[in-house]
């Protein structure tokens, strides 16, 4: 079937099964490959993008399901102030081990930013636990979502001093 | 051949040769590589650069180009390698451009990511690499100024006449000094660390820009023009080969070009039996898999369970041990004399890598020759392993390192490699080889599960006299499986007046090898909580004990009791350990352990809450590896990762083996950690005199029994089986 879809302002065309996930549409159709593939199944985040601003699992989204949506993917993500600071934040901090998750830890922080300015510890842990990283580099994650945001990058469950 | 594109579009478009074909230090000529029919080599539209050596190029205009040798797979390594050239180039790091290396160990010696290695063996050849390139820059200049080059020094990408002042960029020398003959790089002289610019100052992760931006930098990305997609199908069971399989009714699905049986062979590393799909959509290739029926010769492992092979170490446990890797004292006699005697059965599973990147491969097989685009950690062995199955000499197959979305020792092995370039072959033409999860976490190189039967005697003042481990393991006919050792160095060996090591060997049909700190990964677990266990019983700081176990300073075998004592001095101060007070339900732990040539103590303080619940509040690292931490920036995450990763480990991370195959499929149930799983971690380097170490492992083994020996501290209870199973404290 031909879907008209509308990824990072822009009308794209694809040719594709109504099943078909976007997750595949956008790599391996649309060739932009920033999104990855992970599980399959929404475990693991990787293929994290936005469908009219909310962080959606692109793996188990059926393409007929976003037709309709406004889609942003990392390649898009840096056209909003708010996902530049994301970004930048990420290299300020030096956050990447592998790199591999990082496009999906972006898309779930600048969706929880975009709703919630200044998050809590555990605010960060409910938006961005369902994004895995298997380097762990999960202080560097929540550091730079905290930067993003103008916050004190301290960890507020270290009570160790 | 220097220069591969490090992108992953092979399209042309973005292809970014830049090339004078000038001779090399090593003689060789500098060209790009060609796609079929397409002549890649061609003059730079860019400034002319000059190779000075296999790794350095620089243009008249002054640009550096560093060529990074090997794997990157987010140990940082394309970004710390280059730095050491760098620095006794005498460049500035923002003029300088990396390139990864194609696979070509003639040009580059061998290339690899494992064992944490890059450090101690490249520490020293790469900075006299970056030297032997300045020695020749700082001759052209003196022959163009007539001078001693005994008068020139280097600032900066320049280099400068002292007495005169005057100076020449390297962009300008560049052409002359790469016609120059090479000195000896043995004898160029290497910087005094303490004028170090680059080296120990932060360097973010040199791509870091590119993976934030979404840039197509992966394996997973590559696309090759005219390419089709392809899943390979292999039997659930370990070492099962193809009977038959519906190939027509495949045939006939969306978006379905081709499907074929793969005889294969028998060696795990290599090319299996299985069913090879191949189409123009890798979504609808996977999904045509739920139509395909295959009968498969499971072959002798059908009957293997992890349930079993416990059965069997029990089993084992009661007899003499296979064999024996170390004997001191006489273990018997000490035992029946001590004060005090312990005994217990620790164990741990099977577990796998899970890179969140799936193996992949993308592969071109035309003309006889074959051009492979692969996230490998070990690629010149995947090009012998191609070259043996596919009946080709080496020299006709080119291997693009592209960059790994994790490695952690799975992508030391190169079957996925021999699978593309097999499928490629018979569907004739460029193919992406795409395992989905549950192919991944079903067909890895588990890191082996292993039994110890421990047993230790005290005297009356807490002083350990007897220990022995009956170490049950994989392996046959006296070999152990691919991981699953153990040496005669094993601590406290060599630190116990009566000790023996034994082990004994199950057969094993499941393929097994090396997981970041393989064998350390999980012999520290099992070693450091029996000691912990040995500390309690001599009613000792559990801390103190290990330091007093360690005993004079002095150098045993490849091991320095120094420093180590000192590490778990420099813990203890960090962690407030003699200070700090953990409240009911919480506790801290410690332990060391010897890897990688690395030195690390660490201390975990964690909580048991109500309904057992655990928490990990905090964990505390102390490290020596050297007196040099080469980037600080990529050393405390590899070190923050390691840490994270067993803690990971301990939690959750389990294979169980059922009828001779994996029942875990994917993240739901095989269990990774989480944000809200991972505590901070404090990372210390302990800087002495010793040549710089490796970081991607070593920081690993410690945590596991850290962290169990912090739940006895809160709760009184042993961890003795991994993963940790919470009902024990529920």
């Amino acid at each position: 079937m031909q879907f008209t879809l509308r990824i990072n302002g822009k009308s794209r065309e694809v040719e594709a099964d109504p099943q078909m996930p976007l997750l595949w549409a956008l790599r391996d159709l649309l060739d932009l490959k920033g999104t990855k593939f992970g599980c399959g199944s929404s475990f693991c985040g990787a293929c994290t993008v936005h469908s009219n601003g909310v962080a959606i699992r692109s793996c188990v989204t059926p393409v007929s399901a976003v037709a309709s949506a406004s889609i942003t993917t990392i390649e898009g993500v840096g056209a909003t102030a708010l996902g530049r600071s994301v970004q930048s934040a990420w290299l300020a901090v030096d956050v990447v081990q592998c790199g591999y998750c990082q496009a999906g830890q972006i898309m779930s922080a600048a969706a929880l930013l975009a709703k919630n300015p200044k998050p809590s510890d555990t605010d960060i842990d409910k938006a961005m636990s369902g994004n895995i990283c298997r380097c762990a580099t999960y202080a560097r994650i929540r550091a730079a979502i905290k930067q993003a945001a103008g916050m004190p990058t301290r960890d507020s469950r270290d009570t160790f001093a | 051949m220097m220069q591969t594109n490090d992108t992953a579009r092979v399209d042309g478009a973005s292809r970014r040769a830049f090339l004078r074909a000038s001779v090399a230090v090593g003689g060789g000529l500098l060209l790009d590589f060609s796609l079929p029919g397409v002549l890649r080599a061609r003059e730079n539209s860019r400034q002319a650069a000059s190779t000075l050596n296999a790794f350095v190029q620089i243009s008249t205009d002054g640009a550096v180009t560093i060529v990074s040798k090997n794997p990157e797979i987010g140990q940082g390594i394309k970004t710390m390698l280059p730095m050491l050239i760098a620095e006794e180039l005498d460049v500035d790091w923002a003029s300088v451009r990396i390139e990864q290396a194609l696979s070509d160990p003639a040009r580059y010696g061998r290339q690899f990511a494992g064992g944490s290695r890059a450090t101690p063996l490249n520490w020293q050849p790469l900075r006299q690499v970056g030297a032997a390139a300045r020695q020749m820059l700082m001759s052209a200049a003196a022959q163009g100024w007539s001078v001693p080059v005994s008068e020139c020094d280097t600032e900066s990408g320049k280099v400068i006449h002292v007495p005169s002042k005057r100076r020449l960029s390297y962009g300008s020398l560049a052409s002359k000094a790469a016609s120059l003959p090479a000195p000896d790089l043995a004898k160029v002289p290497l910087k005094d660390p303490k004028n170090f610019k680059i080296i120990g100052k932060s360097h973010p992760g040199i791509d870091s820009p590119r993976v934030v931006a979404g840039e197509p930098l992966f394996g997973i990305d590559v696309t090759v023009l005219g390419m089709l997609y392809a899943v390979f199908v292999k039997s659930p069971v370990f070492g099962g080969t193809v009977v038959r399989a519906n190939l027509d009714e495949l045939k006939a699905q969306a978006g379905v070009r081709d499907a074929f049986i793969v005889s294969g062979g028998a060696v795990f590393n290599g090319l299996l039996s299985g069913v090879a799909v191949v189409g123009t959509n890798w979504w609808q290739v996977n999904k045509a898999r739920e139509r395909l029926q295959v009968v498969w010769d499971e072959g002798p492992s059908a009957g293997h369970s992890s349930e079993g092979y416990a059965r069997q170490a029990v089993e084992l446990s009661t007899h003499t041990p296979g064999a024996k890797l170390a004997a001191d004292g006489d273990v018997i006699q000490a035992l029946g004399a001590s004060a005090h005697r312990l005994e217990a059965a620790y164990s741990y599973p099977f577990i796998a890598h899970a890179t969140l990147e799936p193996q992949n491969c993308t592969a071109h097989f035309h003309d006889g020759k074959v051009e492979i685009w692969a996230p490998t950690q070990n690629p010149d062995a995947g090009r012998k392993i191609v070259a043996k199955t596919l009946g080709l000499a080496d020299a006709d197959i080119t291997i693009h390192m592209m960059r790994c979305g994790g490695g952690f020792g799975r992508r030391l092995m190169n079957d996925y490699m021999v699978e593309a370039a097999w499928i490629s072959k018979q569907a004739g033409a460029p193919v992406k080889l795409l395992w989905n999860r549950q192919d991944d976490i079903q067909h890895d190189f588990y890191r082996p599960a292993g039994f110890h039967f421990f047993k230790a005697g005290l005297d009356a003042a807490g002083k350990l006299q007897a220990f022995s481990d009956h170490f049950v393991s994989f392996g046959e006919n006296g070999k152990a499986a691919p991981s699953a050792d153990m040496d005669d160095a094993e601590f406290p060996a060599k630190f116990v007046p009566n000790l023996e090591l034994g082990i004994s060997l199950m057969p094993l049909g499941t393929p097994t090898g090396p997981l970041r700190a393989p064998g350390s990964n999980a012999l520290a677990f099992a070693f450091q909580s029996f000691i912990d266990e040995i500390a309690h019983a001599a009613g000792q700081d559990p801390l103190q004990y290990r330091i007093d176990l360690l005993g004079e300073r002095r150098q045993v075998g490849a091991f320095d009791t120094g420093r180590m004592i000192d590490v778990l001095a420099l813990v203890r101060d960090k962690s407030g350990w003699a200070r700090r007070k953990p409240p009911t339900g919480s506790g801290m732990g410690v332990a060391f352990y010897y890897s990688h040539l690395g030195y690390f103590a660490e201390v975990v303080h964690a909580t048991v809450a109500a309904g057992g619940k655990i928490r990990v509040d905090k964990v505390w690292v102390a490290s020596d590896v050297g007196s040099q931490i080469i980037n600080p920036t990529g050393a405390e995450n590899q070190v923050q990762g390691a840490a994270l990763d067993g803690i990971g480990e301990a939690l959750g991370q389990l294979i169980t083996l059922e009828n001779g195959r994996v029942t875990q499929s994917n993240f739901d149930n095989f269990l990774l950690l989480r944000m809200n799983q991972a505590p901070p971690v404090e990372v210390h380097f302990l800087k002495t005199d010793h040549p710089p170490t490796g970081l991607g492992e070593p920081g690993l083994p410690p945590v596991l029994p850290a962290l169990c020996n912090a739940l006895f501290a809160a709760s009184g209870i042993r961890v003795r089986a991994l993963p940790i199973d919470a009902r024990l404290f529920a």
